[in-house]
């Protein structure tokens, strides 16, 4: 990719502009109740003029890929390709999408929201044209399941409605959990091919189809197809899907969602067909569901309801072709993609139509509408001849291919000649229920109680159908002036060779398919007439199989042994889940040193033991375990924990860690002074534990996991080990620019790390603030032993020594961050210094006071930090070097002599300013806390010491309350 | 000197795991801080125990020896591990007095099980 030309970027931007257009047709909406609309059409409109300069090339025979790489190691690339096929598909997502938008902008009532409506057709539209245009298999399953996801959004927009809920959460689990089976497949595909690309897989047809995995591949791909393409036995969600608003039901159950699955078969078509599995799963499911939708279809009432069995039907019907395998019925199934999509958009818009101008869709009430809208009515009949496939019209043109070509496979087995009979019978019912749409609801005497007096509707909300029915006309009528190169190119594109001969004639002369044409209209008709008997029939035997009573069933019975295992575990007791985790670690634990056969300890040489440290430890032992000891008395335990902390940082000097020792020592303070205020909000002492049985039980727990963590240590630093820390000690002066190696691995060689902890540590400091906004908590005024607290909040000796004080730690603060660098040191522990210095001026002095004198908001603080660090890393970015790369050099200054200066420096100052801010905004907040509610009580002071007892208790339960 | 430090380790684990399992707000805290204590100097002792030899880099010396000198990356791991920590402590325990205000109480559960009997007796 050399040079960037307008037609090698193309197709990734017809693909997500939508996406774009939806957050502005979201935003437009606040403007005007229409302007959504507006966007929504002209980011149709232009997605079109961006694909319409490669048509030309594709009508010339080329296939566009346009890729990128992404993540290699994987095989995702961000690639896309047009072909015949593509081109086939993204003009039918485009241009009837845009014939919806306009009918759906007088379709929306004024209670509906315009721009969430938009929004979420646009994503629809987006991630269908990702699904059609991809080239890498892994990136067309996102978009794949992204379809699920808008649709889902697209079906429950009556948020109001249950059943809309309803089907909107059972086309998610469906659709969506035949996304996992088509990942499954196209995983293990790519595995057998060596590639995702669609060009590669295309290409090792002979391969796959020989290969041992070809049926599991087959299989899990077919769930994928049958599920979005509601086949059976997954078609049962489609009707629940009617739900939606009826421009979402043209558009997605019609058009082009439920042709996304078809697309596949037909994507897939050269590499997967052709073998006697393809062939029975393929065309047996296909058969069926043309059948089982075609007679559902005629006994629905509602006319949104017959016409998602008749989408069910004719996909069955597309599917059956491409069951049938041959390249010439393959050329039938394209043809019938498009014929279908034309007069079944046009239908459901008439259905929408009907509903919003009488106010129901139930057949039984609908009558004799061809008086009140006849225009209307016209192109509802034109649309249903074309649906029953009557001669003229381009339904019948496809339908005569599929019954030659049901006629060809019934020469394939013993049982084959079945096919032709079960399609006939088929047809029979699709015109049987073509001819109920329209009798029915536009003749059939007087409409029956009509919440409104129907009309027709707005102009302009007829000019998609009539649009789509002069399509239907023009193909049926004039097929090779019409819709023959769309159809030739789209053929090469699905069989990725040389289309067949075949011929779009009107006239076959007298044959077999024509005569098969003749009976299912003849007999249609008689099936129309004897409907009374039929119904009463059906409503008996068979309209109280529902699939979706099962699928309650099996959702239901899931959510019910998910949610016993839950609790099982998970008793809404957070001692109880700890105990879970804890135990785990255990066994786990157990597991692992039990399971293998080393000996538990190594052979290396150890270290000899002295006075000091066995001193110091023993003191850490005691203190640690009198922390628990005396856990009940808390303000003795946090002394004791302050010990433990206080000897750990000892260890770090004793074991050449002089970093940690000095970061130890001033978070061990900082730790002590936070815990030391917030236990002032809380009881001074733990109420003994009523069970002991519990105790037992933790102190077992506690003993084996410190039995197991000794262990473990053990085994570790018994045995030699090659660390890596090679490259950082030889690095850190010639790369780095320190001799601080641990400094100059935080600051530079992991610098990414660093940045993403001093994040965390941002957003502690302000979760932190944001959790004390507005808290009220009222202090005891009085400490365990019944004692005031002391009144001299400031003591004055105090407050002249750490006044006094301040600037001397500051310099340190700032001696430490210099020589970070070199000498142990840097931001971590100089912000640490600072803080404290700066947290002990607001203790001794009040936090007025201090607040008064340090005028800058810790916010700020922070957030100039995080901006310094990441400005740094930027800089080299911009310079051209990886994020976070450092640079040093060596600067003569007069007096100070030569020093030198590396950019980590300014990072290092972020992680300052970051570690300053956070630490005192968690404790000035805490402290402003202790401040408030000491006021509060002691305001009336003679008042409170009367009754103190009252006061304080009555107010923690109107904070309870 | 090994047995020594796994021990305290251990020591260390078992005082907070203890502490976690306890039913109010205060000890877990408290034992969660022990036991950051024992998982970072546990982190630490991955790089071995050494004395006397900070990875600071005498350039005075010539070439590195790298056997002179600790190992640098798990201390490097451990600097902010103690930071992070003290991040995590003072939001658990904020959290433990936002829990305390909003629910009455400083049971783990929020459940009032023997009433705030510490508090009431506290006040009287």
């Amino acid at each position: 990719m050399s040079s960037i030309t307008f037609l090698s970027i193309n197709l990734p931007i017809v693909a997500l502009l939508p996406f774009f257009g939806a957050i502005f047709a979201a935003w437009a909406s606040k403007i005007n109740r229409l302007a959504s609309a507006w966007v929504a059409a002209f980011v149709t409109i232009l997605a079109l003029a961006f694909l319409a300069p490669s048509m030309a090339l594709v009508f010339a025979g080329e296939t566009l890929i346009q890729s990128w790489t992404w993540i290699p190691a994987i095989g995702l690339e961000f690639a896309f390709r047009l072909d015949g096929l593509a081109l086939l598909f993204a003009l039918l997502i485009l241009v009837i999408g845009l014939l919806v938008i306009i009918y759906a902008r007088y379709y929306l009532s004024k209670k509906d929201s315009m721009g969430r409506f938009f929004a979420y057709l646009l994503m629809f539209m987006g991630s269908m044209l990702g699904i059609v245009l991809s080239e890498n298999l892994i990136q067309m399953v996102v978009f794949w399941e992204l379809t699920s996801l808008t649709s889902f959004l697209l079906i429950s927009y009556w948020q109001h409605r249950q059943d809309a809920r309803a089907g909107a959460r059972m086309a998610l689990v469906i659709t969506g959990g035949g996304g996992l089976a088509l990942l499954a497949g196209v995983l293990l595909l790519g595995h057998v091919v060596g590639s995702y690309n669609l060009t590669d897989v295309l290409a090792a047809g002979e391969l796959i189809r020989g290969h041992d995995l070809y049926l599991p591949i087959l299989v899990l791909i077919l769930i994928g197809v049958f599920t979005k393409s509601a086949q059976f036995p997954f078609h049962f969600w489609l009707p629940h899907a009617m739900a939606a608003p009826t421009p979402v039901s043209a558009y997605l159950h019609s058009a082009t969602m439920v042709k996304a699955g078809i697309f596949l078969l037909a994507r897939f078509f050269p590499v997967l067909s052709g073998t006697p599995e393809w062939t029975f799963l393929v065309g047996g499911a296909g058969l069926i569901t043309f059948l089982l939708g075609a007679y559902f279809a005629l006994f629905q009432h509602d006319i949104k309801g017959l016409l998602a069995y008749s989408t069910i039907s004719h996909l069955g019907l597309i599917t059956l072709l491409f069951g049938f395998g041959t390249q010439l019925a393959a050329v039938a199934a394209i043809f019938h993609i498009i014929n279908h999509a034309t007069f079944k958009a046009s239908l459901f818009m008439v259905a929408g139509i009907i509903d919003h101008e009488t106010g129901t869709r139930d057949m039984r009430r609908l009558n004799g509408l061809f008086k009140y809208m006849p225009h209307t009515a016209v192109l509802a009949m034109i649309a249903a001849a074309a649906m029953a496939g009557v001669p003229l019209l381009n339904g019948f043109l496809s339908k005569e291919m599929f019954f030659d070509q049901a006629l060809t496979a019934s020469n394939a087995s013993v049982w084959a000649w079945a096919i032709p009979i079960l399609v006939v019978l088929a047809a029979i019912f699709s015109v049987a229920y073509s001819l109920r749409f329209i009798h029915d609801v536009f003749f059939n005497g007087e409409p029956v109680d009509l919440p409104k007096t129907p009309h027709e509707p707005p102009r302009f909300m007829k000019i998609p159908v009539d649009l789509l029915v002069v399509i239907c006309l023009a193909v049926g009528m004039i097929p090779m002036f019409t819709v023959a190169p769309m159809l030739a190119v789209a053929v090469a594109g699905t069989l990725q060779t040389t289309p067949p001969e075949y011929s779009l004639a009107i006239w076959h002369g007298f044959n077999i398919p024509l005569l098969m044409s003749f009976v299912a209209l003849v007999v249609g008709v008689l099936v129309y007439t004897m409907r009374k008997r039929l119904f009463a029939w059906h409503e008996s035997s068979v309209a109280h199989w529902d699939a979706r009573i099962i699928f309650n069933a099996v959702l239901g019975a899931l959510g019910t042994f998910a949610n016993n295992v839950t609790r099982s575990f998970d008793k809404g007791s957070l001692q109880n889940a700890s105990v879970w985790v804890i135990a785990t670690a255990l066994l786990a634990g157990f597991i692992g040193f039990t399971s293998v056969s080393a000996p538990l300890f190594g052979d290396r040489v150890l270290m000899p033991v002295d006075g000091v440290s066995v001193l110091a430890v023993a003191i850490l032992m005691i203190a640690s375990v009198l922390t628990v000891a005396w856990h009940r008395k808390r303000l003795i335990s946090l002394v004791m924990l302050g010990v433990v902390g206080l000897i750990i940082s000892l260890m770090f000097v004793k074991f050449s860690a002089p970093d940690l020792a000095l970061t130890q020592l001033s978070v061990e303070i900082v730790t002590v002074i936070l815990l030391l205020l917030a236990l002032y909000f809380l009881p001074q002492t733990t109420p003994k534990e009523t069970c002991d049985l519990r105790v037992s039980r933790d102190i077992v727990i506690a003993g084996l996991s410190g039995v197991g963590v000794t262990l473990l240590a053990m085994a570790v630093l018994t045995r030699d080990f090659a660390p890596i820390s090679e490259f950082f000690l030889l690095n850190s002066v010639p790369g780095g620019g320190g001799t601080n190696v641990v400094n100059v691995i935080l600051v530079d060689f992991r610098g990414t790390d660093t940045l993403g902890e001093i994040v965390v540590l941002a957003l502690a400091g302000l979760g932190i603030f944001a959790m004390l906004q507005g808290m009220k908590l009222y202090a005891p005024e009085r400490d365990t032993g019944g004692r005031l607290w002391n009144p001299d909040l400031h003591p004055e000796i105090m407050q002249t020594l750490t006044r006094l004080l301040l600037p001397l730690m500051i310099m340190i603060a700032i001696y430490i961050f210099l020589r970070g660098h070199n000498l142990p040191g840097g931001g971590f522990i100089a912000g640490l210094i600072a803080a404290v210095a700066l947290i002990v001026q607001y203790l001794s002095n009040g936090i007025a006071w201090t607040n008064g004198r340090l005028k800058v908001d810790m916010h700020w603080v922070i957030g100039f930090g995080l901006l310094i660090a990441t400005g740094t890393g930027l800089v080299a970015m911009g310079l051209g070097y990886p994020f976070m790369t450092t640079a040093f050099t060596y600067l003569n200054w007069p007096v100070v002599g030569k020093f030198e200066v590396a950019s980590a420096i300014a990072f290092d100052l972020g992680v300052f300013l970051v570690v300053v801010g956070a630490t005192v905004m968690s404790l000035v907040e805490l402290g402003k806390l202790s401040n408030e509610s000491h006021q509060a009580p002691t305001e009336p002071k003679l008042k409170s010491q009367e009754q103190p007892q009252v006061q304080p208790q009555a107010k923690l339960e109107q904070e309870a309350n | 000197m090994e047995w020594l430090i796994s021990l305290a380790i251990g020591v260390l684990t078992a005082s907070g795991v203890y502490l976690t399992l306890r039913a109010r707000t205060f000890p877990v805290v408290m034992g969660l801080t022990l036991l950051a204590y024992a998982v970072n100097i546990f982190l630490f002792a991955m790089g071995r125990l050494t004395v006397g030899l900070p990875a600071v880099i005498d350039k005075t010396a010539g070439a590195v020896n790298i056997a002179n000198h600790s190992d640098p990356l798990p201390q490097a791991l451990v600097l902010t591990a103690i930071v992070i920590a003290f991040g995590m402590t003072a939001f658990l325990i904020v959290l433990a007095l936002k829990a305390r205000g909003e629910l009455g109480n400083d049971h783990v559960d929020g459940l009032d099980v023997d009433s705030d009997n510490n508090v009431t007796k506290e006040v009287k």
